[in-house]
């Protein structure tokens, strides 16, 4: 699948930048991986307990992500999240534009396909540009990532700045790389207890 | 539903004196007060608008209004993992629209997320698509294996909200309030 016109960047590969996204995570920040390949190659870069792997609800993410900052507001949050699934919740980017949590960060992997499903294109593959699209929400902070080299510094900049902020990467086509243990009630008791909450 | 006429000392933000007296948004709100829920995410409805203002007027609360009922849901579970107690507001229409959050999230994760559905639908519907996605309500509910309450009196809200927050944290299950015009007057129209 070839990439949208909407944008000159660099083709990317969503585990590679995934690792690279998740070594710089040194102060138990918070992960919301997406469903399906979002979440599976956040698995496979390495499991944290400050990792929260959607198991179903595609498109609630970075919803998930707002609850989570709004709740922890001294804590990083960071919502990663694939292009199809965006498209199905776009409403949420005007919520997280009119809350302006500080500390949130949303990061899309644009393949321009739904992957897991046959590949079938998205809108972005196409027309749609997600960047725009969170600009036009009103989430000033909105850029792509040009390269390898500027999806690190666009996230060290989201990870110090004041947001809320959302970085877009152009990846390829490629399948993620495992896939996470399906126990929700695990995952989610394990997430809880690393952001110290007690019941 | 009912306290069996023994109700006990439910609220401490309202006594048996003031709740026979307060308006049902009122009731809601002191109730969601005394139990620490703090973040009441809504998708907008005349009949609730009451209770909306109310909540936006007190410096307790964090609300907002979200885009559509299942990114509440979304952003309810997100902050009762981040540790902190959250209510989704809707009516029946948009209820019709989370049982895949409640089925794929909110109940597999076992996240007490607090439902109030303001009914529309019935006792003088006008609305025929209301009146139709009004009998889907409480089959999905059951379906998903979550609990209802179907608040028609304003003496027993109270004790059933109150006592079904308790109940929703200590099982970590979700519930949902079914605020019956017979409560709220519903939203009225001349035939």
């Amino acid at each position: 699948m070839t990439a949208p016109q909407a944008h000159n960047t660099k083709m990317m590969n969503r585990f590679e930048l995934t690792k690279r996204l998740t070594a710089k995570l040194t102060h138990e920040e918070a992960v919301i991986g997406g469903i399906g390949n979002s979440n599976f190659d956040l698995w496979m870069s390495g499991q944290r307990a400050q990792n929260f792997y959607m198991l179903g609800s595609m498109g609630l993410a970075i919803p998930i992500a707002l609850g989570v900052a709004l709740a922890q507001p001294q804590r990083r949050v960071v919502a990663l999240e694939g292009d199809g699934s965006l498209l199905m919740q776009l409403g949420c980017l005007a919520t997280v534009a009119e809350r302006a949590p500080q500390n949130l960060t949303i990061v899309i992997w644009d393949n321009g396909i739904y992957q897991i499903t046959g590949a079938q294109p998205t809108a972005t593959a196409a027309t749609a540009d997600l960047v725009a699209i969170a600009r036009g929400a009103g989430i000033a902070k909105s850029a792509w990532a040009a390269d390898e080299e500027d999806f690190d510094r666009l996230f060290a900049m989201a990870l110090s700045d004041d947001g809320p902020s959302l970085i877009a990467a152009r990846i390829d086509g490629e399948p993620g790389v495992g896939t996470t243990d399906r126990d929700p009630v695990q995952i989610r008791a394990r997430f809880m207890q690393s952001l110290g909450v007690t019941r | 539903m009912s306290g069996n006429g023994r109700r006990t000392r439910f609220s401490k933000a309202m006594n048996d004196a003031a709740s026979r007296t307060a308006a049902w948004h009122e009731i809601v709100l002191a109730t969601l007060k005394s139990n620490d829920v703090r973040l009441v995410v809504y998708v907008p409805d005349r009949v609730f608008t009451p209770l909306i203002e109310a909540l936006h007027a007190d410096a307790f609360f964090t609300t907002f209004a979200a885009t559509r009922e299942e990114e509440a849901l979304g952003i309810v579970t997100g902050a009762w993992m981040g540790g902190m107690r959250g209510a989704v507001l809707m009516q029946t229409s948009g209820f019709a629209t989370i049982p895949n959050a409640l089925a794929s999230l909110v109940v597999p994760c076992q996240i007490p997320a607090l439902l109030f559905v303001s009914e529309r639908g019935t006792l003088g519907e006008f609305n025929l698509g209301q009146a139709v996605v009004c009998r889907t309500m409480r089959p999905v509910l059951d379906a998903l294996g979550v609990a209802y309450h179907t608040v028609t009196r304003r003496d027993e809200l109270a004790f059933i909200v109150d006592r079904s927050i308790k109940q929703a944290m200590a099982t970590q299950a979700a519930v949902t309030f079914i605020l019956s015009p017979l409560l709220t007057g519903g939203k009225a129209f001349t035939a």
